[in-house]
């Protein structure tokens, strides 16, 4: 009987989730689009459009994903940190999943960026890695996205797993600038071979670069209604299946 | 009584009792100093020292042995936490929040403090080099402080889950490492002072009072139900 | 003087999908013993937990002394003594240890003096300087009892208060709590058995299927 009642629970909400359902596809169509033809685009840009380097040669191009790889997983990560705080005040629950995939998604981006770095830094000045202040400080917000994903999944689909997820992110966006600056004051002591591209960009390759910038910012939009709805389903299904288990 | 004087009385009341119960129960505060000083010989094979690179390898052993003696420090505040509802006896009570942040606080920095007392002269006698005591203070006393501030806010997330003991340096190390560059830079300037050296104890001390004060602002969303 | 002192509106608490409170509303007055019937898991130490302060609810208020739980927690808990399924005791520490510790958490004024006198109503003055993790399941009752009072709540709240007593002891303990209703002192109890909600109340209620059904 007690499950009768729950079912009845169950069923207004499935209405709820249905008309909710209705606008997402129309988002997720509209996003999807844009970002394939935005990827064409960028692709022909940065392969065609784009002028070889003089010094770097073709290996160069990685420069056109490579950036804007990492902008999109430093500002999943402010996406992160922001909706937090706006749980912490609301304590409206689709907040998290929005912080949640901003996580899974912005990791994604930010290992993406961190792995072609090391390539382009390889094929351009020999070493996988240098502890420059750009790179290490990338490498441990990285480092913040596992720490946020891993103590996540510990701590399970409560709010109090909401709560510490998003005072890990505050207590870490405050922290980015102050490592950069301890890194760059460390570094200074010890200058690293120079990383990135040096002097003035000529005007196609900044227009490329722009261009590469926008595509994957709609690729991140789009993945992240993606993600937002598995975050939605999951915590339904799980809480499902919480009902059925008792 | 003011509202200060309760909450002063309060967070010491919690600190004596954290101590108390700590005292009473036998825990690994011994293990903790050993192996702070295991780690430190192990140091001293590890880099095969000779006079020309002691001073720029002791340093970085002293810190990481700190930072590692640290992390069992934290770990055993996770370990008095673990039955559930044990932290609800103290949010039962009219206190606030940031007492209990504080008193916790303290008690990870009077531990990790007393280990410290231990290891310094040592780490003096194994690397053969002068412990200038009262430059060296302030530093272990700020980078230390810097450590246990973010730990301590750390080591509360990680107590409620299953993995604490692994969760907890996961949280902790990306955060700390302005406080890890300043410490080991400021101790290798003390042992060969060099010229144009950055304002290191600045960016510590700067570094305290944000993440304490961050900390102990946020810990009641982390502890509460 | 009589009133409604505690009051519960619209109280709603879900873990997650799962409702336990679906929309429970109470009213007990100044002074009165209200008895809380329900099966297991039906939700009555949620219920409990929420007027103590010890989690929020989803949607709805309760309040004590006009005071709201969730908006005044600090002050309310003052006002609040709880006796839970837990004893929130420190095992490492002696039974004076605990009351003296509680009784500075509370602010209360003569702490020591107040401590002594519970110590003896609950009949464990011999064993004050002893460790709570020696006690026995009764002794740790009591004791709980006494941290419960140590700060005079007008508001009692006590799940399942009669667990592991002896004879002794729920004599003791009857006896502290008739104390405590004759200073105008309110309680809200749980328990299982009918006849002894009926004994030791004004007023029963039951909480089924989220709700409060008067018996």
């Amino acid at each position: 009987m007690a499950l009768a009642k729950q079912a009845t629970g169950i069923e207004s909400h499935k209405t709820e989730t249905r008309q909710r359902g209705k606008d997402v596809p129309i988002a997720s169509l509209i996003l999807g689009g844009l970002s394939f033809l935005a990827m064409m685009v960028s692709l022909w840009m940065i392969f065609l459009y784009a002028p070889t380097d003089a010094v770097q040669g073709d290996a160069q191009r990685i420069f056109y994903f490579h950036v804007p790889m990492a902008w999109v997983g430093m500002l999943s990560f402010v996406v992160l940190t922001v909706a937090g705080i706006v749980y912490l005040w609301k304590g409206d629950e689709r907040w998290d999943w929005l912080a949640r995939a901003a996580a899974e998604v912005g990791v994604v981006f930010l290992t993406l960026a961190l792995v072609l770095g090391s390539i382009w830094g390889k094929t351009t000045w020999g070493t996988w890695w240098t502890w420059d202040p750009k790179l290490t400080t990338t490498l441990l917000l990285w480092f913040m996205y596992i720490a946020y994903i891993m103590l996540r999944n510990y701590m399970g689909r409560t709010p109090t797993s909401a709560r510490s997820g998003a005072v890990l992110a505050i207590i870490g966006v405050i922290d980015v600038p102050i490592i950069y600056e301890s890194v760059n004051w460390w570094r200074t002591l010890h200058p690293p071979a120079q990383v990135g591209v040096a002097g003035a960009l000529p005007p196609s390759v900044v227009l490329t670069l722009m261009v590469s910038l926008v595509t994957f910012t709609l690729l991140y939009s789009f993945l992240m209604v993606q993600l937002y709805q598995l975050e939605r389903l999951q915590t339904l299904a799980h809480r499902l299946r919480a009902i059925v288990e008792e | 009584m003011t509202t200060t004087r309760i909450f002063i009385n309060q967070t010491i009341a919690i600190l004596w009792k954290d101590i108390r119960c700590e005292l009473r129960s036998k825990q690994t505060w011994m293990g903790m100093g050993l192996f702070a000083l295991l780690v430190l010989v192990i140091f001293n094979f590890a880099f095969d020292l000779r006079v020309d690179n002691k001073a720029a390898v002791a340093p970085g052993a002293l810190w990481v042995s700190f930072v590692f003696a640290s992390m069992l420090g934290l770990g055993r505040t996770i370990a008095a936490e673990r039955e559930k509802g044990s932290l609800d006896r103290l949010l039962l009570c009219p206190v606030d929040r940031k007492a209990i942040y504080l008193a916790k606080l303290l008690g990870n920095l009077l531990f990790i403090g007393g280990v410290e007392i231990v290891a310094l002269p040592v780490f003096a006698a194994l690397f053969d080099v002068p412990l200038v005591v009262a430059s060296l203070l302030p530093i272990v006393l700020f980078g230390t402080l810097g450590v246990a501030a973010i730990g301590t806010l750390c080591s509360a997330m990680a107590a409620a889950t299953r993995a604490r003991e692994l969760l907890l340096p996961i949280l902790v190390f990306p955060l700390i490492v302005p406080v890890v560059i300043a410490a080991v830079r400021l101790t290798g300037d003390l042992m060969a002072p060099s010229a144009n050296e950055p304002p290191w104890l600045g960016l510590m001390i700067a570094f305290d009072v944000i993440f304490l004060s961050a900390s102990m602002l946020t810990f009641e969303y982390v502890i509460e139900e | 003087m009589s009133g409604p002192y505690l009051e519960i509106t619209a109280l709603k608490k879900s873990y997650g999908l799962k409702p336990v409170l679906r929309n429970v509303n109470l009213v007990i007055q100044r002074g009165e013993r209200m008895a809380l019937l329900g099966a297991n898991g039906a939700g009555k130490t949620t219920l409990l937990r929420i007027v103590a302060g010890l989690t929020r609810p989803n949607a709805g208020t309760a309040r004590i002394d006009g005071l709201d739980c969730v908006r005044d927690a600090q002050q309310v808990r003052s006002l609040v003594g709880f006796v839970a399924h837990q004893p929130y005791l420190y095992e490492e520490l002696t039974a004076w240890e605990n009351l003296l510790f509680f009784g500075r958490m509370y602010s209360v004024a003569h702490a020591e003096k107040r401590a002594r006198k519970l110590l003896q109503q609950v009949g464990l003055a011999r064993r004050m300087h002893e460790r709570v993790a020696t006690f026995s399941r009764g002794q740790v009752q009591r004791l709980s009892w006494a941290r419960a009072l140590v700060h005079t709540p007008p508001l009692l709240l006590l799940d399942e208060p009669e667990t592991g007593l002896d004879t002794e002891g729920t004599q003791l303990i009857e006896a502290l709590w008739t104390e405590h209703t004759a200073q105008g002192g309110t309680s809200l109890f749980t328990t299982h058995q009918q006849e002894r909600a009926l004994a030791l109340s004004d007023c029963v209620v039951t909480l089924k299927d989220g709700k409060i059904a008067k018996v």
